[in-house]
């Protein structure tokens, strides 16, 4: 039943210029955890964007983000998070050689991203629907008609992708932090224009918000889908057996590469959903 | 891969034959070659864009080509000679080469990353050239926004290349760390890797660590233009400020990727050739990492006058004044190492003399540039063309010729025209001054960078420039021609032809298939004790006898 590889003293999966498996365990083990990384820093311009304009235009993340729904976004983290849970412990099965454990462990994660990907498309779908879309795109259909905030309030309300958490009508909104461009660097924004239009209202450029918030979602969702192939990959290979105590490398990697996408989403969902 | 032939002349050479053998390698000697021949050939078309550059700038105004043409070339200059040849040129050619022998190892930690990093540089540099005959980039090499965003001409093709390429040099870098780490010989501490090694290693780091922010850097950009994100669009509440410090967030660290691994080189160098032990070998071998570090926390140098607050600047100016310090102290460590030593002037060591001048001019003028008062005159003249043409060429591309002639005989078994080489190491330093000292002139008298136009005054300057171009071309036609007589009809390279110990040298040139035919152990690079001249092969022998590609303690 387990593959007995080790036997001629020789692994096959021992590569020619490495000593003996540990060796080769600990380089592809090192190589992950740069290949990782190389991720963060990925990620990190991004967050780099996200600090600037957060803290150039804190207006607009608080204006925007009621837009995003929380509750799908809560749901979303419990699922990646569950999902880690059982690749790790997919891991341990792995190590342990307990076959059929591994096989059901990696399909419930599998599914887990499946099921990230869906309540994603469906929150995707509906900032497509009302026009929450990122720079010139952005033309929230009910907002086409600039007249007046109270009327903005109530829209907003309406709209199925800002829930019960409140109208903007209820918030304190800070001035944003440039000055109007007479005295700021110039061309940040039209003269006149810097300073949301009054309580509840929409401040400008609110795109910016649904850029980031496409860009590092998107950029994440597609790490998910990686993520996703490596499982699957790994799924067909351990229903052969390929993986037990002697040789467990790539499940090993596949686990780490899966917790930082995990990882990353943490830190999307409280800075993206959760700002006050 | 372990059926290959042993017999005594089998080398990694001729142990396979056919284009598939050496296209789907994972010899890291033969990815060194495949990267070799790739690099060259890049540096072959930025060479020549470069040729075309220096005859329209001969006259001001139009002398061979439009305005517009003019900023494609010298755009295209830019970029194929940064992405495709400088960057990935010492540590994916040399140090593919050599890192592995140089541990007494028989491949890198992952050869099938090795080989797909080198298809990457294909897949990208095939889509980088193809964005030329589409539509020429003319943004400059460093794509700044907001004309990045708003030219017609392909930057979103160039800025896909560029990106793949990147992916290749994390997979060079991520390798050679893993290898260093996990693949070294018993007895081959950290503190006896030969210093190329530590310079590799400490390229390595930023290569992992700076290159995935040019990747969302330039994500961001494409993004930008295919989708009208606004991120760098003032017009839609972005930064175009933004792009810049993404920008030179990696490509300042960039400048180390390149400047690195050539110290490394001349490290071994000027050792081998003064027939002395590298002197403060620890200050060396942390100076690059010391380099490596500082390297993340300068990038606002770069905008000085890009509106940057005056605290910011004058904290960039500090911390730019300090990266220096490693630097000077490997100079000096060269130059004591050099102190009383044997000095050969042979055509690798000519090419680490000429290293250490230009390096030095190059490194002192960058101390102009951080000065803030001065460099509110010389930002965007000539000036800075000249002072990095003194570090990227001047530094890096003399070193990575340096290197490839004292690792040529190892690498292809032949020695190459001796006499030669040295007339075409000295004829290319000659051009070099011409052509680039004159542009130090050029840009403290004001003119600015990037100009297909200029006044009358700087015409001759100019044209001095020029000719100065046209006196490296013939350099390095005679390299390229005398290179590849060797080829076909050099002598038979002995094993060790330097006198070096390290360990790529106890092998027979070129290396067998598994590069050692024995277990390696660590020895002291920088130890010549043990080996002598022998006339009659023209090469060095250990004292004790034998060829020195054979251990007698370890069989
Ligand atoms: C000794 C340390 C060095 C110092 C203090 C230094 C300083 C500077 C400064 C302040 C600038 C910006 C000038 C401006 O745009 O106004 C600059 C530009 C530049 N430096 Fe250096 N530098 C040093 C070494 C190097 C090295 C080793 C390299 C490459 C191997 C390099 C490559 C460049 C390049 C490519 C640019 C201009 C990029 C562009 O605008 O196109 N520098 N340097
Ligand atoms: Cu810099």
């Amino acid at each position: 039943m387990t593959d007995s590889h080790g036997s001629e003293g020789h692994p096959a999966h021992l590569q020619h210029h490495f000593d003996n498996s540990r060796q080769q365990f600990s380089a592809s083990k090192l190589g992950m955890w740069l290949f990782l990384a190389t991720e963060i820093l990925l990620f990190a311009g991004l967050f780099v964007a996200y600090a600037v304009y957060r803290s150039n235009h804190p207006e607009i993340f608080i204006y925007a983000h009621y837009f995003l729904d929380t509750k799908l976004g809560g749901i979303n983290t419990m699922v990646l998070l569950l999902s880690s849970f059982t690749m790790a412990w997919g891991v341990r099965a792995a190590q342990l050689g307990q076959r059929k454990l591994l096989v059901a462990l990696l399909s419930l994660t599998l599914l887990g991203g499946f099921g990230f990907l869906g309540i994603k498309y469906v929150e995707y779908e509906a900032k497509w629907k009302h026009g929450l879309l990122w720079g010139t795109n952005y033309n929230p259909e009910s907002h086409d008609d600039h007249t007046g905030a109270d009327e903005h309030a109530e829209e907003v309300e309406e709209a199925p992708t800002a829930p019960e958490t409140g109208a903007p009508d209820r918030l304190n909104l800070e001035p944003t932090v440039v000055p109007p461009s007479a005295t700021g660097p110039a061309g940040t924004v039209p003269p006149g224009e810097g300073l949301p239009h009054g309580q509840g209202a929409e401040p400008d450029n609110v795109h910016i918000f649904f850029g980031i918030y496409f860009l590092m979602t998107g950029l994440h969702g597609i790490h998910v889908l990686v993520g996703m192939s490596l499982i699957f990959w790994i799924l067909l290979k351990s229903i052969g057996g390929a993986y037990g105590p002697k040789y467990f490398t790539p499940v090993d990697l596949v686990g780490l590469y899966w917790h930082l996408v995990d990882l990353i989403w943490i830190f999307l969902f409280p800075l993206l959903y959760l700002i006050h | 891969m372990s059926t290959a032939a042993t017999t005594p002349d089998s080398n990694y050479l001729n142990v396979t034959k056919g284009a598939l053998s050496w296209l789907l390698t994972l010899d890291h000697k033969r990815i060194g070659i495949l990267y070799l021949v790739s690099i060259l050939s890049s540096f072959f078309l930025g060479g020549m864009m470069a040729m075309l550059i220096r005859t329209e700038l001969l006259t001001p105004g139009d002398t061979i080509m439009t305005a517009d043409q003019y900023n494609q070339v010298f755009t295209l200059h830019g970029a194929i000679m940064i992405f495709l040849f400088i960057i990935p040129g010492i540590p994916a050619a040399l140090g593919n080469f050599v890192l592995p022998l140089m541990l007494g190892a028989k491949d890198v930690a992952f050869p099938r990353l090795n080989l797909m990093s080198w298809w990457l540089w294909i897949t990208g540099a095939f889509i980088a050239v193809a964005s030329i005959l589409i539509n020429a980039v003319d943004t400059g090499w460093t794509f700044y926004t907001p004309y990045s965003t708003t030219t017609g001409t392909s930057v979103t093709l160039i800025v896909t290349g560029v990106f793949i390429l990147g992916f290749s040099s994390i997979l060079t870098g991520l390798n050679f760390i893993v290898t260093i780490h996990k693949l070294r010989p018993k007895g081959m501490t950290w503190f006896k890797m030969p210093l190329l090694l530590w310079g590799l290693y400490s390229t390595a780091i930023i290569q992992v660590l700076a290159t995935p922010v040019l990747g969302i850097t330039l994500l961001l950009l494409a993004m930008e233009r295919v989708m009208g994100i606004g991120i760098f669009d003032a017009a839609l509440g972005g930064d175009p400020v933004l792009f810049q410090h993404f920008f030179w967030f990696y490509s300042h660290p960039a400048v180390y990727i390149m400047i690195l691994p050539a110290m490394g080189v001349i490290s071994e160098l000027i050792s081998v050739f003064s027939r002395k032990h590298i002197f403060g070998y620890k200050f060396i071998a942390f100076s690059s990492i010391a380099i490596a570090v500082f390297s993340f926390l300068v990038w606002g140098h770069h905008m000085f006058t890009s509106g940057q607050s005056e605290l910011v600047n004058m904290i960039f100016s500090a911390l730019t004044f300090s990266v220096s310090i490693p630097s000077a102290i490997k100079v000096f460590n060269w130059l004591a190492t050099m102190y009383k030593g044997r000095i050969q002037l042979d055509t690798p060591m000519l090419y680490a003399l000429s290293f250490l001048f230009l390096f030095t001019i190059g490194g002192l003028t960058g101390l102009f540039l951080a000065t803030l008062a001065t460099d509110i005159h010389l930002h965007d003249t000539y000036f800075i063309v000249a002072h990095f043409h003194y570090v990227m060429f001047g530094g890096t591309v003399i070193a990575f010729l340096g290197g490839l002639h004292y690792w040529w005989p190892k690498m292809t078994g032949k020695m190459y025209n001796e006499k030669l080489g040295r007339i075409a190491s000295v004829i290319l330093f000659v051009g070099f001054n011409v052509t680039f000292f004159t542009q130090f002139v050029m840009g403290s008298r004001g003119m600015p960078r990037r100009y297909f136009h200029y006044q009358e005054q700087f015409t001759s300057l100019n044209q001095l420039s020029s000719v100065g171009s046209y006196i490296m071309a013939v350099a390095f036609f005679m390299i390229a021609g005398y290179l590849l007589h060797s080829l076909a009809k050099g002598r038979k390279a002995p094993a060790n032809p330097w006198g070096a110990n390290s360990l790529e040298w106890h092998t027979p040139s070129p290396p067998p298939f598994d590069n050692f035919d024995r277990e390696m152990r660590g020895v002291d690079p920088y130890d010549y004790t043990g080996w002598k001249y022998d006339e009659s092969i023209e090469g060095y022998v250990p004292v004790g006898g034998g060829d020195g590609t054979r251990d007698s303690r370890a069989v």
